[in-house]
């Protein structure tokens, strides 16, 4: 079949789909959705449906990155509205159903807004101010077409890319990457067009593309949402970079613990199989390319180019020396091209527009967009995209609709393991790859945590040395044992053994392991160290001088104590939830906690009732009143 | 599920008899039975024809692969950067109390057993933890023994029950 035709076929099916006088209904059933409780409300749509006859269609589609919105569905009628609600239960369904679907009652209390965009523009809900900040290349169909029909892809554009390419000359399409000035997003941002080249280059009659999905930073999942709603984009990116470089087969290295992605990348495999779009003679044109998937058993380090070649081959996920690079020797010793997901999905569009048009968003040296996992403190967490050279404030704020419960925002760590922590004065930071190093962070593969004034930054260090110290392949001694050295440093602290000189000692470990490790996961590991050292030095201090945690967050230096003042009514909330028995009731039935009995889990705190929000903190532990810091002996004879 | 008269055969064919599948088929095998038992290892080595300490050195490297049997319930708590910095790190303290199980173990009658993941990708709703396929988000240490007594009213709630004794 020629893409005309194809196109013709799919065309036709999504305008009797989106354009029919049978209202639609969308449910987003990526990951976050299925969490939120999204199969619960396909389920209740399909009995609803079932039992009232009702003419209406129901698809999944993917998730439109507003993860604190979900469980997220969408209504389409023709001629009407097309409305996002949001927080939808099972039991808004018949609501939902007699309203909108059958009615003409929009029903807006559960309605996050209207629905815009769409076929070939990218959706938006312009009700959201966070849309204003956006651009949405990658996310462009995300949540709005099905992940399961290649229709739908087909119909919004889709594969226009890769038949234009197929036209094109294999240098020439290297050109137009050239021009778009597309950087890696994998983290390092190296340039996609020179890794391009040096494969084409490469003499040999094999070589392999690999598409690196094993997103392991923990707090960042823009790839996995990428591949469970628009998996084809990644495919027709995979395809073209083959003919680019002259590779007939392909690899998807896929986490394992994204068994849905897995799921929707297969189906997507097989539909474009059928239509010729993949396998032999791709759209009559001559040329060759399978794809095959492999899972990853659970290792951060394979998501290093060497590693994962190694991980692919059946051998332990070691990185190896470069050079030789493996755009020259990689899979089993072939001219290997190794690029992210989202670094793929971006070459359907740029081969579509041309590299100008992709010049026209973002920064000088960093052009396009960014993707960015948008978790922690923040009101609005999931998925953003924005133009290059954004600041921080604005995803912050602006998209992330800033800090939960009116707290204020300590800092931001962006990159991940292998990123940094930076501070509210660095908000200003416009975000591209330059820019962020300069900060001390890197752009890593986008996830941005954001942090409170309830969390320590010395613990977050912590956090992400005993990450990178587990993580370590072990190969290099200074990886393997300089992240365990800084690691037993960082615990003393925050149990308030520290001292100064470690912290100068934390220095010199980090430089070691930067200088001693072969591959940049190892490298970078010390990095959330060394910025929170820059930038919040006056939290170690704290530490290690006054045995003081400020954010009241490390466990040996907090006491949970109870403010007799507020504690009035003496009910047994804490006491019942306490499950070490360590709270106790005094002579006039306030209550008490035995500090020597007390494990700081915290729950008293969680379950004491709002009214009194009785339970603080106290740091560091000698601010307990001595009188109420153990059950006194003459009480402990009661029976 | 019992390793002893586990036939791989069907995850051996000659298709794999190469080293690249190798894990490919350790995730076969360990989904089927749920660990990866001496047994069925060695039974690999012989079909890869490459010694055993090879098989042994790529599983033991891997965090997915396990070598004791899960339990029916595995409890996995997400030890994600989200997780971690909304309290995951008591959630988790708080089922190795109620489960009176230490991080990796297994409950005696092999009803629970007790993990710590890296991110599950579930970062607007943590604290998160998966039972089984089940997702629970915004956990925290008092829900955790209402989660508990849900799944197994009978094991769980009885071994609460002669703790609070105590």
């Amino acid at each position: 079949m020629t893409y005309d035709e194809v196109y013709g076929q799919s065309r036709a099916r999504w305008d009797s789909f989106y354009n029919s006088e049978i209202p639609h209904i969308l449910i987003g059933t990526a990951t976050c959705g299925r969490a939120a409780g999204s199969m619960a409300v396909l389920e209740a749509f399909k009995r609803e449906i079932g039992r009232e006859k009702i003419q209406a269609q129901l698809t999944e589609v993917g998730c439109m990155g507003l993860c604190s919105y979900e469980p997220l569905v969408i209504i389409i009628k023709q001629g009407d509205f097309t409305v996002c609600y949001h927080h939808v239960t099972p039991q808004a369904v018949p609501q939902l159903i007699q309203g909108y679907v059958l009615g003409d009652d929009p029903c807006l209390e559960l309605a996050l807004g209207t629905v815009a965009g769409g076929d070939t523009e990218a959706v938006y809900i312009p009700e959201l101010e966070r849309f204003n900040h956006e651009m949405r290349f990658l996310l462009r169909n995300c949540g709005y077409t099905s992940p399961l029909e290649i229709d739908h892809y087909i119909a919004c554009g889709g594969y226009r890319g890769l038949e234009k390419a197929l036209r094109m000359k294999p240098a020439t399409i290297i050109r137009v990457v050239e021009k778009s000035g597309l950087r890696g997003r994998g983290g390092a941002g190296f340039c996609t067009a020179v890794k391009w080249r040096l494969c084409y280059e490469a003499k040999n009659k094999i070589k392999y593309v690999i598409c690196n999905a094993d997103e392991g930073d923990p707090g960042a999942f823009m790839d996995r949402v990428l591949l469970e709603s628009d998996p084809h984009s990644v495919i027709e990116g995979m395809i073209i970079a083959g003919y680019a470089v002259s590779a007939r087969e392909g690899y998807i290295y896929i986490r394992e613990e994204y068994p849905l992605a897995i799921e929707r990348l297969n189906t997507a495999l097989s539909q474009a199989g059928r239509l010729g779009l993949l396998g032999n003679n791709i759209l009559g044109s001559g040329f060759d390319f399978n794809i095959e998937i492999v899972k990853g058993a659970g290792a951060f380090v394979s998501g290093e180019e060497t590693a994962m070649i190694a991980a692919i081959e059946g051998r332990r996920s070691w990185p190896e020396h470069r050079p030789p690079y493996p755009t020259e020797s990689g899979l089993w010793d072939k001219p290997t091209l190794v690029n992210n997901v989202k670094t793929l999905a971006y070459i359907p569009l740029i081969v579509q527009h041309g590299g100008k048009w992709f010049v026209g968003t973002g920064t000088k040296e960093s052009p396009g967009t960014a993707l960015f996992a948008l978790a922690g403190k923040l009101v609005n967490t999931g998925l953003a995209e924005v133009p290059m050279g954004t600041t921080l404030e604005t995803l912050v704020f602006n998209i992330g609709g800033g800090i939960r419960d009116g707290k204020k925002l300590k800092g931001v760590q962006i990159g991940g393991p292998s990123g940094g922590c930076l501070p509210e004065s660095l908000l200003d930071t416009p975000i591209d790859f330059d820019s962020l190093q300069e900060a001390g962070a890197i752009m890593g593969s986008g996830g941005v945590i954001v942090m409170d004034e309830d969390n320590c930054m010395v613990d977050t260090a912590k956090y992400f040395i005993d990450f990178s110290q587990k993580e370590s392949c072990g190969k290099c001694t200074h990886c393997r044992i300089g992240t365990w050295q800084m690691l037993s440093i960082l615990e003393g602290i925050t149990r308030g053994n520290g001292s100064l000189t470690e912290l100068g000692m934390l220095k010199e470990l980090a430089e070691d392991i930067k200088a001693g490790s072969l591959c940049s996961l190892g490298k970078m590991s010390p990095n959330p160290v060394l910025t929170t050292l820059r930038y919040f030095k006056d939290e170690y201090e704290a530490h290690v001088l006054e045995k003081r945690c400020p954010a009241r967050f490390c466990k040996e230096l907090i006491a949970y104590y109870i403010l007799p003042e507020r504690c009035e009514r003496g009910c047994d909330h804490c006491v019942l939830a306490c499950p070490v028995e360590a709270i106790f009731s005094d002579e006039k039935g306030l209550k008490v906690v035995d500090q020597s009995k007390c494990t700081k889990c915290g729950s008293c705190e969680l379950v004491c009732p709002v009214e009194y929000n009785a339970v603080i903190r106290l740091s560091p532990v000698s601010l307990v009143p001595e009188n109420r810091r153990s059950k006194p002996e003459a009480s402990s004879k009661e029976p | 599920m019992d390793s002893e008269n586990l036939d791989i055969s069907t995850i051996l064919t000659e298709d794999r008899r190469h080293c690249r599948h190798l894990i490919d088929i350790l995730q076969d095998i360990q989904a089927e039975e749920g660990y990866l038992s001496e047994k069925a290892m060695l039974q690999v080595a012989k079909f890869l024809d490459v010694p055993s300490s090879t098989i042994w050195g790529v599983a033991t490297f891997y965090n997915q692969f396990r070598f004791t049997p899960p339990g029916r319930h595995p409890v996995r708590v997400c030890m994600g950067t989200a997780c971690h910095l909304a309290g995951g790190q008591l959630v988790l303290e708080a089922m190795a109390r109620e489960l009176d199980l230490e991080i990796g173990g297994t409950t005696e009658g092999h009803e629970f057993s007790l993990e710590r993941v890296a991110c599950i990708g579930c970062c607007a709703l943590a604290p998160v933890v998966t039972i089984g396929k089940e997702v629970y988000p915004r956990m925290t240490p008092p829900k955790v023994e209402e989660v508990l007594v849900e799944i197994e009213p009978g094991d769980a709630g009885r071994s609460l029950k002669a703790r609070k004794q105590k």
